[in-house]
């Protein structure tokens, strides 16, 4: 017992030193060097316009709450499929919420209205929702966890398509931005961004944090959750909207972003040796920070002052992690009754 | 206070609307197993879905402690009753004791933390079904027999008044069957637990019910004490034209009889005779038996597997009469197995049979 609790503090804290060491280091790299004393006295002073505090800071804090928000995503969709290599990208949520995104920006931009974040938000959280539905009606149908994967894949590709499609009509010169987007990045994040985001996916976490209980009730499976008390209806309807919400959050900001809510989780269940959601959603938080600052990190100093998009760098870490747990558990889903 | 603890009222079971099983009127009191029984694709499971509330009724009602469950909150109702269902679970990084803890969720907090008393229940409970050397073990990695005892100390850590078990002995080997269903009687006698499952297994069931309910067709067709259901006739009757007997003193299901005029007259008698017999009837060569009395060990099994059985009435002395039918049914066989070695004063009739054989050369080695 006492051994446990060590262990998992140790750990968290261990995570707790890399983000930090991350940040750190996501601060001072870039085409512009800082040395860390350097940072240090930038940030100890008042904000100014220079290149740490209105750029390189929100956008780093980006990276870290969106990375964070996309794993916790994957765990909790992870935890409703019964599926480990479920996740908001895998599944096709992301594409969807693209998708919507896409469709609101071209829309309002060719008539010359601005687009609130929020609107960005309530549309990536429509588009989540979009495809959200259908996987849920193909789950229905396809109990296989490969097959499941590949149905996300194809409504990925069918939303991207639809996208390309919307992305020919759009005027030139807000397809570049639009690109750009779409290919996702955490660039251009404005400290108002940071702080929207914040918001939305701080409430989040709490609301999902304070569901461990059932979230642990239904790693069981269904009928084991109902019999311990679970209102399973209700139940499923809150944990489809926040894992939406976080995913489409993170789309809304900075486009989709490819393999993290699958590759974070898993690493965290290795790192804690446990799948409990107690544990699980500070650590995949952390997790999924951690590997998004790292991802940024290579997107930003590995062809400088060239950005790579964040999803290229996310894959080729990400994608193998999801590769490797296809091969390695055979059979399907947690349940077969 | 009554000793009923669920019952249900006018139950109609069913999927979408549709119902499978009408009428369904049970009572389960306090102390008792019952068993629901029948063939495949009766509807067993489904009447335990739904009394699990896994399934909506589509009429009536089901009753816990007098009260309609439809009207019980979930967390009232987790605190009385408790499941172990057939789908298999294979959560991920789970030690045998966090699946067996989690039977304390309805007790828990807001987060689930476990207090140090939910803990000594936990460790309990695996004890209860002999587990203990379990705990720390990965949960998906032990093997069936140990993974149903786990689950049934995750049951009895919700400390339910009724448990619900839907086939807790399929996929069991003989030795982990039984030793489930000791510690369930254990259980039932011990915390007076109300127990309510479905078997497939008939001589178990006889065993270790108090009362049986068998589902035929769309309506509970019988139930009752285990002395009144399980009659040869009726076993036979709910089951359909199954292809063999069920033998009712044993619980014990026999093959088809092969059929035909016999080839070989069995001397059999105490006990002998029966792997003679299984092996004729395996091979499917149509034999005769005898001389049996009718209380015999044997008689039984002859009877449903001989093509022919010479036997006498209960406690009855072989006399001359039967002996001269026996010769004259083996007088027709061509050959003559006499596995009984055992020869007294109600069955020295047989070693007359037997020397008779040898004299004619029909005699032969088993």
């Amino acid at each position: 017992m006492k051994n446990l609790w060590f262990r998992n503090g140790l750990c968290f804290a261990v995570l707790s030193a890399l983000v930090a060491g991350l940040l750190v280091w996501n601060i001072n790299a870039g085409s512009v060097d800082f040395t860390p004393g350097e940072v240090l006295s930038i940030l100890l002073s008042p904000p100014d316009s220079g290149i740490i505090w209105s750029i390189r800071m929100p956008r780093v804090l980006a990276a870290a709450i969106l990375g964070g928000a996309l794993s916790v995503s994957g765990f909790l969709l992870q935890t409703f499929f019964a599926n480990p290599i479920a996740g908001p990208f895998v599944l096709g949520i992301s594409s969807g919420a693209k998708l919507v995104v896409s469709l609101v920006m071209v829309v309002l931009l060719s008539r010359g209205i601005v687009i609130s974040s929020l609107s960005l938000i309530a549309g990536a959280f429509a588009g989540s929702m979009l495809s959200m539905g259908f996987i849920l009606l193909l789950s229905r149908q396809v109990k296989r966890m490969s097959l499941l994967v590949v149905s996300g894949v194809m409504i990925g590709y069918i939303c991207s398509a639809v996208t390309d499609f919307v992305v020919t009509f759009a005027d030139d010169s807000n397809i570049v931005n639009l690109h750009n987007w779409s290919l996702g990045s955490f660039s251009g994040t404005s400290w108002d961004n940071v702080g929207q985001m914040a918001w939305v996916i701080g409430i989040a976490l709490a609301l999902a944090f304070l569901l461990s209980k059932p979230i642990g009730a239904y790693q069981l499976g269904e009928v084991y959750a109902q019999n311990m008390g679970v209102n399973i209806r209700r139940f499923r309807v809150e944990l489809i909207l926040l894992s939406s919400v976080l995913s489409a959050c993170v789309t809304a900001f900075a486009g989709p972003i490819s393999f993290v809510g699958v590759a974070a989780p898993h690493l965290m269940k290795g790192l804690f040796r446990t799948a409990k959601p107690i544990i699980m959603i500070p650590a995949c938080f952390l997790g999924g920070a951690a590997f998004c600052l790292f991802c940024d990190l290579i997107a930003r100093t590995a062809f400088a002052p060239r950005d790579m998009s964040i999803s290229s760098v996310t894959s080729v870490f990400g994608a193998p992690v999801v590769l490797y747990l296809m091969a390695s558990r055979k059979g399907g889903r947690g349940e077969t009754s | 206070m009554s000793d009923i603890c669920l019952c249900t009222e006018a139950l109609s079971v069913g999927y979408n609307g549709s119902t499978l099983i009408h009428s369904v009127g049970l009572t389960l009191r306090r102390g008792q197993i019952m068993t629901l029984i029948g063939p495949n694709g009766a509807g067993k499971s489904t009447i335990l879905k739904t009394v699990i509330r896994q399934l909506a009724p589509t009429g009536g009602a089901v009753y816990l402690d007098g009260r309609n469950m439809a009207d019980l909150s979930e967390r009232e109702i987790a605190r009385r009753l408790s499941v172990l269902m057939t789908g298999q679970i294979r959560p991920e990084l789970m030690t045998c004791f966090d699946v067996v803890a989690t039977g304390r969720y309805p007790y828990t907090g807001r987060l689930g933390i476990l207090t140090p008393e939910d803990r000594r229940k936990t460790v309990q409970c695996l004890e209860l079904v002999h587990a203990s050397g379990l705990a720390d073990q990965d949960f998906s990695r032990v093997s069936d027999g140990q993974r149903q005892r786990v689950l049934l100390a995750r049951a009895l850590c919700q400390e339910p008044e009724v448990l619900v078990l839907d086939e807790p002995t399929s996929f069991l080997d003989i030795r982990h069957k039984l030793e489930l269903l000791a510690i369930l009687k254990e259980m039932v006698h011990a915390r007076r637990l109300a127990v309510v499952m479905s078997l497939h297994e008939l001589d178990l069931a006889q065993k270790v019910s108090d009362w049986v309910v068998c589902v035929h067709g769309d309506v509970i067709e019988r139930q009752g004490p285990p002395e009144e259901i399980f009659t040869s006739n009726y076993m036979m009757e709910l089951y359909g034209e199954a292809r063999g007997s069920y033998n009712a003193q044993f619980g014990s299901l026999e093959l088809e009889a092969v059929h035909g005029k016999p080839e070989i007259f069995v001397i059999g008698g105490g006990g002998a005779g029966i792997p003679v017999y299984r092996r004729l009837q395996r091979e499917g060569i149509p034999f005769a038996a005898g001389v049996l009395t009718e209380n015999d060990v044997d008689f039984p099994v002859a009877e449903a597997l001989a093509a022919e059985v010479v036997s006498v009435r209960a406690f009855q002395t072989v006399g001359e009469e039967a002996f001269q039918r026996a010769a004259a049914v083996m007088e027709h066989c061509g050959k003559v197995l006499c596995p009984a070695t055992e020869f007294g004063l109600v069955n020295e009739k047989n070693r007359l049979l037997r020397d008779l054989a040898q004299s004619c050369g029909k005699l032969d080695e088993i």
